[in-house]
């Protein structure tokens, strides 16, 4: 059975304004959930109605099996939320905030896990600083750490490196990575399509409330990915022959050609184009093949949807 | 119930008090014995005693009631109005508690810190003047009742307020009037007839009077008057409270 099950929830905020319209969505025990889409997708009102902040207007959303609204407390003590804006308390000192959080989940104190998600976030140093005294980055480590606290066994990360450098996202990718280990599901938000590339099992992509697509990362990237053929030639040329015209060649700065193919199709036309290359006159040097990334495929669904509508 | 999530409220709530405890204790100290010098001295050397009882100590249920009402509606408003503003409020709705194991930690803190003020009060004032309790089981009852009941009242204003300043509103324009006009400093037995009717009205008037009786055994208006008028309040409060928690109003939007 799925971690988290949602079936057509919606969300319609005060005035009206629909966020979610019909989301539908099944997180397996264990993986790892990259959501992307651009702001004001609703990315956050999903993940504050599966966590307990706002009320979806209808639709089930279950965590572990239990309705996260009549059986709020079941499926709550279940997940751990990082939030997306850095909400804490300004004088609270990081380890008491941290105990804190462990403690609203009505659990018994543990020194020894405190410290331990405190050394693994790099805070164990600033454990008896207020959190007013850290950076914006270590803030953000800290609100990793609240979510932690109680043990989760589903994490919603909401943004969790915005704004944060290179080397921390790295870290944090690491601590996402051995939380994987452990077995913990894990569901995160971002702009950043190479984040949902590093880390991340599947892909879903949401815009104007509803999941356009959640799919294994590879499949998709091969399923979605067109690529791109570099050919080098031995004599550079200044025009594209006519006769390749069907082709809709593309001339490289350095002379040569760029084939674009769609690797769903099922004949890529490369073994053809070749042949006409040859028949052309042209002599291929070399070639070379690139993946497009998510992000094109990303930004293509998005406009896909926005020409639907 | 979870009490233990509870427990780690009211814990959290306690620490920040206690973190200004110098403060907290000495700010009732101080203004109780300036009231004392004013009231005390300036008025009380035109009137000694009402109905038997020195003014002095007369004006000590009064002043205890006075600072156990605002302490617990500014506890109780400040305590959850701080988290929706610092936005750590969202731990609170994505942890496993309902909302009145919210209200029982936050409205317990408040009240437990504005019980702690009224007994520094009580303890300060038996520097100024003889005080015997005659009822010391019922004023503690009484005490506690309205440290609890304002407290609950204070977090609703902390839910409805959308700013600092709506924050003060209600308690500086409705209570801190209230409570002024409430027969702290007089017997409303003293007014015209006129102006006795319309305290009448003022429901802070039964609960100094009642807490007064527990003091002295006398009182403005009948000691069963004021029990229902605390019960009342307290009552309405609890249904706002429930009313709040079906709806999700102000806090899930
Ligand atoms: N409390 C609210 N009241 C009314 N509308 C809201 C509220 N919160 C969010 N919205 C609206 O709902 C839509 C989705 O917002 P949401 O915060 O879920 O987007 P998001 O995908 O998280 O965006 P971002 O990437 O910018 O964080 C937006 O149009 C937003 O304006
Ligand atoms: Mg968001």
């Amino acid at each position: 059975m799925a971690m988290v099950q949602i079936t057509d929830a919606r969300k319609s905020y005060e005035g009206g304004f629909e966020a979610l319209r019909g989301v539908n969505l099944s997180i397996e025990q264990g993986e790892i959930l990259a959501l992307l889409g651009p702001n004001g997708a609703g990315k956050t009102t999903l993940i504050s109605a599966i966590c307990g902040i706002t009320q979806p207007t209808s639709g089930l959303i279950q965590v572990g099996g239990h309705d996260v609204v009549r059986d709020y407390r079941k499926a709550r003590a279940l997940v751990g939320l990082v939030p997306q804006e850095i909400n804490l308390e300004p004088f609270a000192k990081v380890r008491s905030t941290v105990e804190f959080s462990r403690g609203l989940f009505g659990l018994k104190r543990d020194d020894a896990l405190i410290e331990r998600i405190l050394r693994q976030l790099s805070l164990w140093d600033k454990r008896d600083n207020s959190v007013r005294e850290l950076s914006g980055g270590m803030k953000r480590r800290v609100l990793i750490a609240k979510a932690l606290a109680h043990e989760p066994r589903v994490l919603f990360l909401d943004e969790p490196t915005a704004g944060v450098d290179v080397e921390l996202r790295r870290d944090m990718w690491d601590v996402v990575a051995e939380m994987k280990r452990d077995g913990v599901t894990i569901i995160l938000t971002t702009h950043y399509i190479e984040e949902a590339e590093a880390i991340a099992d599947r892909v879903g992509v949401i815009n104007k409330g509803q999941i356009l697509l959640v799919e294994e990362k590879a499949s998709l990237m091969q399923r979605m990915g067109q690529k791109t053929l570099r050919i080098e030639l031995t004599d550079p040329i200044d025009a594209i022959p006519s006769s390749l015209n069907e082709y809709a060649l593309i001339r490289a700065e350095d002379g040569g050609l760029i084939y674009t193919y769609d690797t769903r199709a099922e004949r890529t036309g490369i073994g053809r184009l070749m042949a006409d290359l040859s028949e052309a006159g042209l002599h291929v040097r070399d070639v070379s093949t690139a993946q497009n990334s998510l992000e094109d495929i990303f930004v293509g669904l998005v406009a896909q949807q926005e020409d639907a509508a | 119930m979870n009490w233990p999530a509870i427990g780690s409220i009211y814990s959290h709530e306690m620490m920040r008090f206690f973190r200004t405890l110098m403060q907290s204790f000495l700010s009732p100290v101080i203004s109780t014995s300036l009231y004392f010098v004013v009231f005390g001295a300036a008025i009380g050397s035109r009137i000694d005693e009402v109905e038997g009882v020195s003014y002095g100590a007369f004006i000590v249920p009064g002043l205890i009631m006075l600072s156990v009402i605002t302490q617990a509606i500014s506890n109780g408003s400040f305590g959850i109005f701080f988290p929706k503003f610092t936005g750590t409020i969202y731990e609170l709705l994505s942890a496993p508690i309902n909302f009145f194991e919210i209200v029982i930690g936050f409205v317990g803190a408040a009240a437990t810190k504005a019980l702690f003020i009224g007994i520094v009060i009580l303890g300060t004032s038996f520097l100024f003047v003889d005080l015997t309790i005659q009822h010391p089981a019922a004023m503690m009852a009484f005490m506690v009742m309205t440290g609890v009941s304002f407290a609950l009242f204070g977090f609703i204003i902390g839910i409805w307020a959308k700013n600092f300043e709506q924050l003060q509103l209600v308690p500086l324009l409705i209570v801190t009037p209230l409570i002024f006009l409430g027969g702290s400093f007089y017997s409303i037995s003293m007014l015209p007839p006129f102006w006795q009717t319309i305290a009448l009205l003022n429901p802070v008037v039964y609960l100094i009077s009642g807490f007064r009786w527990a003091f002295f055994g006398m009182a403005d208006v009948p000691i069963a008057a004021s029990l229902l008028a605390i019960a009342a309040f307290m009552a309405i409060c609890l249904g706002v409270v429930w009313w709040i928690f079906r709806t999700g109003w102000r806090i899930r939007s």
